[in-house]
């Protein structure tokens, strides 16, 4: 057994956090979210053209570093640690996951941009009924000829309008929450009949209810099979869950070091907070979490390959583990903070913000233990 | 023992829930059901219309203005007015400045700080914490030099609430450097319009400017402003910390608040089913009722028991704790209930500017509400802060 990182893997981790601690201090990240777009794009094409780093995952003939899910994971945790808001997750992880699944010449065609940073893809997946269940879609894909029309309406798509690409699960058949009929499409983002409203989100990126009215969308749009793409779904969904659990793990780490050099700093009683003993053991509880959520990520990436059960086994244990543990260390990390610590002004708030969105993203606490009971415990 | 409402008490309770029919401002509830911030003017309204009906002040002796109401009757007006979603009074004149006042002050004070607080005409913001006394309140610094019949009064006071709204503030002032540290403090009815002062607002994580920081520069305060006697501030200090027993645990707002989980719960789908079909989140719901019901009971025994008409002890403590824990997991619950729709931030880009709401109308403030009721472990003194005054005061450890 070996858990330590290739050489490539601690180059990636190195020069990404040499970047993000040049570029992404947190008053220059208060100043691009808070601009009219919510971004700054050239950290997007120095992350893609300077560092090479949005082809982690990708093969090399395509460009890209040679990795898969383990360098996401390197990435997204050094995102995690600066807050960041960059679309990597949903155009690397999730789009370019779907794309190496499918493979030929969409893949061929897409991914050379992605990794060049040219194409930016939000993923459209969550409807207003549907709450974490990804079969459960009113978004219907109907056969026109050589291609589909597409009505729905998609609910909080992160980095929608930022995006030149669209990835949309929709129904090419069966009722409403059937296994069957699912379809995936990579679809472009300006095609007439897309109606977007863009706003930001608590913890600060943006995103946007997006209405499909009768878009027509080529034949070519379709990634994987007409039907059949549930299975393709829940795999990249599974990589993206362990991807946020990753960066879950850089957001958590910032909290707790927050927390304890804080408390070394702040005086009360004549002393340093930090030697009252109940905030000590409060930041050694904090502690375990992290450590814990590290792991459960690690144990949750390296599943990723297996069969399709102890893959979604294992990805529900990681982010049930790693939802709970986000909502202890920051919620925790506030509390000892004090006053202080319930401010705009200081970033331990806003890492806390992204902790409470993680805990819901792809799925609460409840949603992944009834998963991972429904596999593990069936009778 | 018994724990069934008197029919007089049954009759007060309808005429409360009459009165509140009636005279509850429909404007008011059409902007609290939008989720609009409430303005200094919303605040008032509702307190100018119980004034009238000489309602406002429950917890006060009859001769200051209070109602003469039963602990019983207080509860049941509590409760009535949280199930019908009432603006919450301020509590800083109401019940904090004015009972110290009424216990404390001159025949002077009492006679012009009173019923300029009854009416609503003044709006009180408390000036106890410091940048660098927040837990240990007593190591204040802000000074007050006598200067012939005036206090010039500097330093800086922090997490303010209101403050941007206030007429008068009450402060703790060091008036001693040389005496022990509770000794040397002194209470100070301050005229918020003095020369000297700066309010500057402090945004916190929902978006909210609720709190400020006060800057004091060479202000000049009247001594006949100062409550109580010359370094004996700490006593009107704690006595006011501690006075506020009933409501203190949020009890008959934390079942409104379950009532309004439910309700999204129902409405939101997990599947073909309402949410709060789902076994797990249920099962959250009853057991939040369950501890509700536990904090409510303890907040009655203390109501009626035999310490009843003593002022409140450290018990307090333990409705605080209790309390605030509640209205949190309420908070977490409605976040969890909403779903992907937590996410969307309901305000615009521009300070002030509301954005209608993303999604179903009952999301938009959960993740803001969340956040911002981390507040209550915190504030008035950290529940850190009073777990150590149960330890020492009722374990005597
Ligand atoms: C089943 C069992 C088997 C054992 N086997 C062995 C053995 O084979 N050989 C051997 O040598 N010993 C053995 N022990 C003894 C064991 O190591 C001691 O019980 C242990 O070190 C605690 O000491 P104590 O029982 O005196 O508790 P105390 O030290 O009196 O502690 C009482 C409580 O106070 C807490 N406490 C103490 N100090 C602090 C502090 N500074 N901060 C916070 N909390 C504190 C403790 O955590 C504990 O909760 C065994 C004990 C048990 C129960
Ligand atoms: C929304 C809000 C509104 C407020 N409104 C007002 C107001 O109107 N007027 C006013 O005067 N003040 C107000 N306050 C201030 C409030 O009373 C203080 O925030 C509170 O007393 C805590 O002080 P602090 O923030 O400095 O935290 P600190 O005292 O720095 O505490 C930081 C952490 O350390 C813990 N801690 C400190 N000492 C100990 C100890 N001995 N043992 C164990 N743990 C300890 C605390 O519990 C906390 O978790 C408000 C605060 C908030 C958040």
């Amino acid at each position: 057994m070996d858990f330590t990182y290739t050489e490539t893997q601690d180059m990636i981790r190195d020069t990404l956090a040499r970047f993000l601690g040049d570029t992404y201090d947190f008053e220059t990240r208060q100043k691009f979210i808070n601009s009219d777009s919510g971004r700054d794009p050239a950290i997007w094409t120095a992350l893609a053209q300077e560092l090479g780093m949005l082809g982690a995952p990708f093969a090399e003939e395509h460009g890209g570093l040679g990795g898969g899910a383990l360098e996401n994971a390197i990435v997204m945790e050094e995102l995690g640690k600066v807050i960041a808001i960059e679309p990597y997750l949903p155009t690397v992880v999730i789009a370019g996951g779907a794309l190496k699944a499918v493979g030929g010449a969409q893949a061929d065609a897409m991914i050379p941009e992605i990794i060049a940073g040219s194409a930016i893809i939000a993923f459209a997946y969550a409807e207003p009924q549907g709450r974490y269940d990804l079969a459960n879609l009113r978004t219907t894909a109907k056969k026109d000829g050589a291609g589909y029309v597409l009505n729905g309406h998609k609910g909080v798509v992160y980095a929608a309008p930022w995006a030149t690409h669209l990835l949309v699960t929709a129904r090419t058949g069966g009722g409403h929450r059937d296994r069957d009929g699912v379809s995936l499409f990579l679809i472009d983002a300006n095609l007439p009949g897309i109606v977007r409203r863009d706003y930001p989100t608590v913890d600060g990126s943006r995103a946007s209810e997006i209405y499909f009215e009768n878009v027509a969308i080529p034949g070519d749009a379709l990634l994987g099979g007409e039907g059949t793409g549930l299975p393709l779904i829940e795999q990249i969904v599974d990589e993206a869950t362990v991807a946020v659990c990753a960066e879950a793990t850089g957001v958590m780490q910032k909290l707790h070091e927050g927390t304890l050099e804080y408390t070394q700093q702040r005086k009360q009683f004549g002393v340093p907070i930090a030697k009252f003993q109940v905030l000590q053991h409060r930041m050694v509880d904090m502690f375990m979490e992290v450590e814990q959520a590290r792991s459960m990520t690690i144990m949750g990436t390296l599943k990723l390959g297996l069969p399709a059960n102890e893959r979604m086994a294992a990805v529900s244990a990681a982010k049930a583990k790693v939802a709970r543990g986000a909502n202890f260390v920051g919620q925790n990390a506030i509390q000892t903070h004090g006053g202080i610590g319930i401010t705009q002004e200081l970033a331990i708030g806003h890492y806390f913000k992204r902790a409470t969105m993680i805990e819901g993203q792809f799925g609460s606490h409840d949603y992944h233990m009834d998963r991972y009971e429904r596999i593990t415990l069936a009778e | 023992m018994d724990m069934e409402f008197s029919p007089e008490d049954l009759a007060f309770q309808q005429e409360v829930r009459q009165f509140i029919a009636e005279n509850y401002p429909a404007d008011l509830r059409d902007k609290q059901d939008e989720g609009e911030e409430m303005s200094k003017e919303d605040f008032l309204a509702w307190h100018k219309i119980l004034y009238k009906k000489g309602w406002i002040a429950p917890a006060w002796p009859v001769e200051y203005g209070g109602t003469g109401w039963t602990p019983t009757q207080r509860f049941i007006w509590s409760e009535e007015t949280a199930r019908a979603d009432c603006i919450r009074l301020m509590p800083f004149g109401l019940a904090m400045v004015g009972p110290v006042i009424y216990t404390f002050g001159t025949p002077e004070q009492k006679a012009h700080f009173l019923p300029r607080i009854l009416s609503g005409e003044d709006w009180w913001c408390q000036g106890y914490s410091e940048p660098g006394s927040g837990s240990d309140l007593a190591s204040l610094r802000t000074t007050a030099v006598a200067d012939g019949d005036d206090y010039i009064v500097n330093g800086q006071k922090t997490w303010t609430t209101l403050a941007q709204h206030a007429d008068w503030g009450f402060f703790l002032v060091r008036t001693d450097k040389e005496a022990k540290q509770q000794e040397g403090i002194s209470f100070l009815l301050i005229d918020m319009k003095s020369p000297g002062i700066t309010v500057r607002p402090i945004i916190t994580l929902g978006g909210e400017h609720e709190v400020n920081e006060v800057w004091l520069e060479d202000v000049r305060v009247p001594q006949s402003q100062r409550v109580y006697e010359e370094n004996k501030g700490w006593t009107c200090a704690k006595f006011l910390l501690a006075h506020e027993r009933t409501g203190i645990a949020g009890v008959a707002a934390s079942k409104r608040g379950i009532e309004k989980v439910k309700a999204i719960a129902r409405t939101e789908l997990d599947g073909d089913k309402p949410l709060l079909a789902n076994a797990f989140f249920k099962r959250k719901v009853a057991e939040l009722e369950v501890d509700l019901a536990a904090l409510e009971f303890t907040e009655l025994r203390s109501l009626a028991g035999p310490n009843a008409n003593r002022g409140p002890g450290p018990e307090s403590s333990l409705l605080k704790i209790k309390g605030s824990e509640i209205q949190q997991r309420l908070t977490e619950l409605s976040l969890e209930a909403v779903g992907h729709y937590g996410a969307p931030y309901f305000r615009g880009f521009g300070e002030g500017d509301n954005e209608h709401p993303i999604g179903p109308d009952y999301a938009h403030r959960a993740a803001p509400t969340y956040f911002n009721m981390r507040k209550t472990t915190i504030y008035g003194g950290s529940n850190e802060i009073q777990r150590n005054i149960i330890a020492k005061m009722v374990l005597g450890l």
